[in-house]
């Protein structure tokens, strides 16, 4: 396991999950907290590059022994890319969450949404409220 | 007789402890307008030997297979249960543990129930085993279910053929599931498979059974092919006593097996508790509903068993699970596990062998006519050329049950009559049976 | 396997069994020190102290299994003429009149074969007396501490499921449930007590908001333990009852099941129940299966008979003192809650009713010592953990349920136990991080098990044992 860190260069999602814009493209991921709370993932089933992906709106579940955890799109989106490595490698995402990790790549449908995020700040704020 | 060991001065000391003056102030937060306010109205206590006496009594007005030369079956059979089986009932720790939630304090019942998993996936040809449904009928809704899940279709095909009961529990469930079921016809005791073919466009699944209700060895292979042609998962409903000598419905291209364990290492007990067990293809694994078991090891390398896959489970995923279901029969799985190892592969042969050779000679002994020209296995239909009824009233009388009358399910049937001869009946009981359904 | 003096038999070449199934080939001595090994490495009742919270691990009578292998009962084939069968029925006929005598309600069905299927059987009771009287009604209300199994039962009976909180006190919050029940709404599902062991303070409140919305009460009979003989559910409101035989009435669990999950009824929702009805007439007791409004059937045959009559054995050794187990297993708990209560963090403090939950959230925050880490080690003390992690509502949760047949040395034991525990917390962590130490093996890789998913025996792994 990793350990704590919120990068800077990331928006936040307040359903943990993270977003990194390079852009009109939005990496997805989860952060550091959701997985340690999550437990070891032991599962993840990806959706397919064309769906569409809904703000707020669970796109992909991930389960750890104890529990099931479905993840939630911090933007809207065309999915253009999923991370197929993550396949019997599920543990990525428990070790590396901003980094191999990562889970869908989006061609973002509205990037204004991205102003509704959390910056690091923000969020280890919430984070440690919890 | 008493099951609690609390005394005066214990209750007392008890009540000090918790800071109220009474029984009475226990219950205080239960508002006056739903107690009870009187003692229950059920009969008086009893003492033990006044319940065994009792019981007794109550047992002794039914006529058991010991009292009875029972030809009955129909989905139920009268094999020898051996004293092994009891063995594992007679085991306290097996006996009065709760599900393995903990597995440090459950490695025997989770090693047992891998067991019992392997030994499924061995007799029906699959390659997972959840820990056991409730019978046989319950683990035909729960497959339905599952093949909803796989296809996401929302038709249901199921032979008229498979057993009534089977058949009724399924259409029970099958509208909250959002499921429509359809029956096939049978076609002179067995099922064609280009019914089934037609039938199974846009089913999710087709149930049928091997040997089927009628005793009759159904086509298996080609059902499961017209099934699969259609995109609908073939589901065999098999009896395990049966695959010593049948095919493995994994090896004629069956998704799922499921059945009635009963008749492996189960008592009669007059419908139950027995175990239903489901089988299916390894890409099946996360939608199959109950426990399944898991092999893995303890943080010094020691190998364990765990229960895995509880993320399908309803204690984690709640309204989404994969089946309600919680409690299921293990106790009565690991009877059947003891059974089979018991018999291991050339007994369980051999008592498949015996049946069939019985039957074949019940067949050749008795004067009435089949039903149906097919082959079968353990159970047969008689053509009595009267009301099969009144033939079972007589037969008893005469201390003989000769069987199932099928007008019960079948209104077309009046005068068949279902006979099952297991290994435990011999010529001379074979010789009776001719001689009572003699007109 | 004897000779059975017959020509042998063959089934058709295309149907027959081309390779044995690879099972083990032993002899029964080996078999016998087998099944008594794995035994030894399993926890029972019989073993020692069982607290698992919901569970209701009670003393299993040993007349149960004697009564229940009375050949008449085990040797009797289900399908044997009701007139060769009238002892079974009349013990059946007994039985579902107990029942509902305990629950004040009208009518039983036996057949459900454990409690989530007797949920779905209530479940799909309501819908069919619902599309009778032509109302299109789809949602049933759970609360958020329910057993997973009702959400489960819920939506394969496919209803939308309507979630509701719970108020500081424990008790459903009524303000939210309030705006949560109207036309579309079936029911609520409700256990009381109550997952966290607390008796619905508001209950008849709450019965009459779902009557008056034309709705249906339903009972999920898993903490019956609490209310025998005390309070009814039918007489709180509810409409329809699951009970589990294997909790409040001592069928064994037998490492899982079985179980048996009768269901009770209110008289306008009699017509739906499940076929074969008992009923007697002039000539004794019978099956009626001709009854045009049921659901059908929800398990073979009549039900688990076996579990009846170890049920009914319990019963009829009780009578009407079944008071007097409710109340010893209300005190019992009470009596562990009283003791545990400064050690543990408690959710809502309230005397419990047959279980309690309390928090090792302090624990956590203090020593980094979970929940999880307290059950192992109360191994080590020769118990059995509770109930952990649930209801979902509280966190690092422990529920605890001794039920009345424990003795208070027992009890004593146990609390001295997690008292201890709480002291090794602040005193020695890594004791508790690394418990069990006594068990046959260690913590388990649970993940590892999910990944690899061997789930039977790999012959192919294993070449030589094939």
């Amino acid at each position: 396991m990793s350990d704590e860190s919120y990068p800077d260069e990331l928006h936040y999602h307040e359903a943990h999950d993270w977003v990194r814009v390079d852009g009109d493209t939005a990496t997805f991921g989860i952060t550091w907290y959701a997985q340690d709370t999550l437990g070891e993932v032991v599962f993840y089933s990806p959706p397919e590059v064309g769906d569409s992906v809904t703000k707020d709106a669970d796109y992909g579940e991930l389960e750890s022994t104890k529990a099931v955890s479905g993840v939630v799109a911090p933007l809207s989106g065309e999915i253009v890319e999923v991370n197929e490595s993550l396949d019997g490698n599920e543990s990525a995402i428990n070790d590396d969450p901003y980094g191999e990790g990562w889970l869908i790549k989006v061609r973002m449908s509205d990037p204004s949404e991205v102003d509704s995020l959390m910056d690091a700040a923000a969020y280890r704020e919430l984070v440690e409220s919890l | 007789m008493t099951f609690t060991a609390l005394t005066d001065a214990d209750r007392d000391a008890m009540l000090a402890a918790v800071g109220v003056g009474s029984m009475e102030e226990l219950f205080r937060d239960i508002p006056d307008a739903v107690r009870l306010g009187r003692e229950l109205d059920v009969e008086p206590a009893l003492t033990e030997a006044e319940l065994m006496a009792h019981l007794s009594q109550l047992a002794g007005q039914n006529a058991d297979a010991g009292s009875e030369l029972l030809f009955l079956g129909a989905g139920i059979y009268d094999h020898y249960v051996p004293a092994i089986c009891d063995a594992v009932m007679a085991r306290g720790e097996l006996l009065t543990a709760y599900t393995p939630y903990q597995p440090e304090m459950s490695q025997g019942t989770l090693q047992a129930i891998f067991e019992y998993q392997t030994a499924i996936c061995e007799l029906t040809g699959m390659d997972v085993s959840n820990a056991s449904g409730y019978d046989g009928t319950t683990v035909a809704a729960d497959a339905c279910f599952v093949a909803r899940a796989a296809t996401r279709r929302t038709k249901v095909v199921v032979a008229q053929a498979l057993n009534p009961q089977v058949r009724r529990v399924v259409r029970t469930f099958a509208p909250g599931f959002g499921l429509e079921v359809v029956e096939v016809p049978h076609s002179g005791g067995t099922t064609d498979p280009d019914a089934v073919r037609a039938a199974a466009e846009d089913a999710a699944c087709v149930i049928f059974q091997q040997p089927n209700f009628f005793g009759c060895l159904e086509p298996a292979p080609d059902l499961a092919a017209a099934a699969t042609a259609a995109g609908a998962l073939p589901i065999a409903h098999v009896d395990l006593l049966s695959l010593g000598v049948l095919e493995a419905p994994g090896n004629y291209g069956c998704a799922l097996a499921i059945g009635e364990g009963q008749s492996a290492g189960n008592h009669m007990s007059y419908g139950g508790p027995h175990y239903g067990f489901m089988a299916a293809k390894g890409e099946h694994i996360r939608r199959l509903p109950g426990r399944i078991v898991g092999e893995t090891h303890d943080l010094e390398g020691k190998r364990g068993y765990v229960l895995t896959l509880q993320t399908r489970e309803q204690h984690i995923r709640r309204e989404k699970a994969t089946s309600n279901i919680t409690t299921n029969q293990t106790l009565l799985a690991l009877a059947g596990l003891a059974y089979l190892c018991w018999l291991g592969p050339r007994g369980l042969e051999e008592v498949g062998r015996a049946c069939l050779s019985l039957a074949e000679e019940a067949k050749r002994r008795v004067g009435a006519p089949l039903a149906f020209d097919r082959p079968t296995f353990k159970e047969f239909a008689l053509d009595l050329g009267r009301p099969a009824e009144d033939v079972v009233r007589a037969a008893r009388a005469r201390g003989v049950h000769p069987g199932y009358p099928l007008g019960r399910d079948y209104p077309d049937m009046q005068n068949l009559l279902l006979v099952a001869v297991t290994e435990k009946r011999t010529t001379a009981d074979i010789a009776r049976l001719a001689e009572v359904l003699e007109p | 396997m004897p000779e059975t003096g017959v020509e042998p038999a063959e089934v058709p070449a295309g149907l027959r069994r081309a390779a044995p199934p690879r099972l083990p080939e032993i002899a029964e001595p080996d078999l016998v020190r087998h099944i008594t090994e794995l035994s030894t490495r399993t926890f029972g009742i019989d073993t020692g102290f069982y607290p698992l919270g919901s569970c209701t691990m009670k003393y299993n009578p040993r007349v149960n299994e004697r009564a229940a292998a009375l050949a008449g009962f085990r040797d009797l084939h289900p399908h044997q003429d009701p007139e060769g069968a009238q002892g079974a029925l009349e013990l059946m006929w007994r039985l579902e009149r107990m029942l509902a005598e305990v629950v004040g309600l009208d009518a039983v069905t036996l057949q459900p074969a454990a409690g989530s299927q007797g949920e779905l059987t209530g479940l799909t009771l309501m819908r069919a007396y619902f599309d009778d009287r032509g109302e299109d009604r789809t949602e049933i209300v759970v609360p958020d501490t329910a057993h997973g199994t009702n959400p489960a039962s819920v939506a394969m009976a496919g209803y939308a499921l309507v979630g509701v909180k719970t108020d500081p006190r424990g008790n459903i919050d009524v303000d939210d449930l309030r705006g949560k029940v109207g036309p579309q709404t079936a029911g609520l599902m409700l256990t009381n007590p109550s997952t966290l062991g607390l008796f619905e303070e508001r209950i008849t409140e709450i019965a009459d908001i779902f009557h008056g919305a034309g709705a249906l009460l339903y009972y999920d009979g898993a903490n019956l333990n609490a209310v025998c003989g005390i309070s009814r559910p039918g007489d709180m409101g509810f409409d329809v009852v699951h009970f589990n035989l294997h909790k409040t009435f001592s069928q064994p669990h037998g490492g899982g099941g079985p179980g048996g999950g009768p269901v009770a009824v209110r008289g306008m929702l009699e017509p739906f129940l499940p076929v074969p009805r008992i009923v007697r007439g002039d000539d004794g007791l019978s099956y009626d299966w001709d009854e045009p409004k049921t659901i059908g059937k929800v398990r073979g045959f009549a039900g688990p008979f076996g579990v009846f009559v170890r049920s009914y054995a319990f019963m009829r050794m009780w009578g009407p003192a079944l008071r007097h187990m409710s109340e010893v297993a209300v005190l019992n708990a009470n009596y562990v809650l009283a003791r545990l209560k400064d050690a543990y963090d408690l959710p809502v403090d309230r005397l419990c009713m047959h279980e309690f939950v309390v928090s090792a959230r302090t624990l956590r925050r203090e020593h980094g010592v979970t929940a999880l880490d307290v059950a192992k080690r109360l191994m080590d003390y020769g118990f059995h953990p509770p109930t952990i992690y649930f209801p979902l509502i509280v966190s690092e949760a422990l529920m605890i349920e001794p039920t009345e047949t424990e003795a208070l040395e027992t009890l004593d034991a146990f609390c001295d136990a997690m008292l201890a525990i709480a002291h090794e917390a602040a005193e020695d962590p890594q004791q508790l991080k690394d418990a069990p130490h006594t068990r046959p093996v260690r913590r388990l890789d649970e993940a590892e098990a999910a990944k690899r998913l061997t789930v039977r025996y790999l012959f192919e792994d294993h070449p030589t044992s094939e």
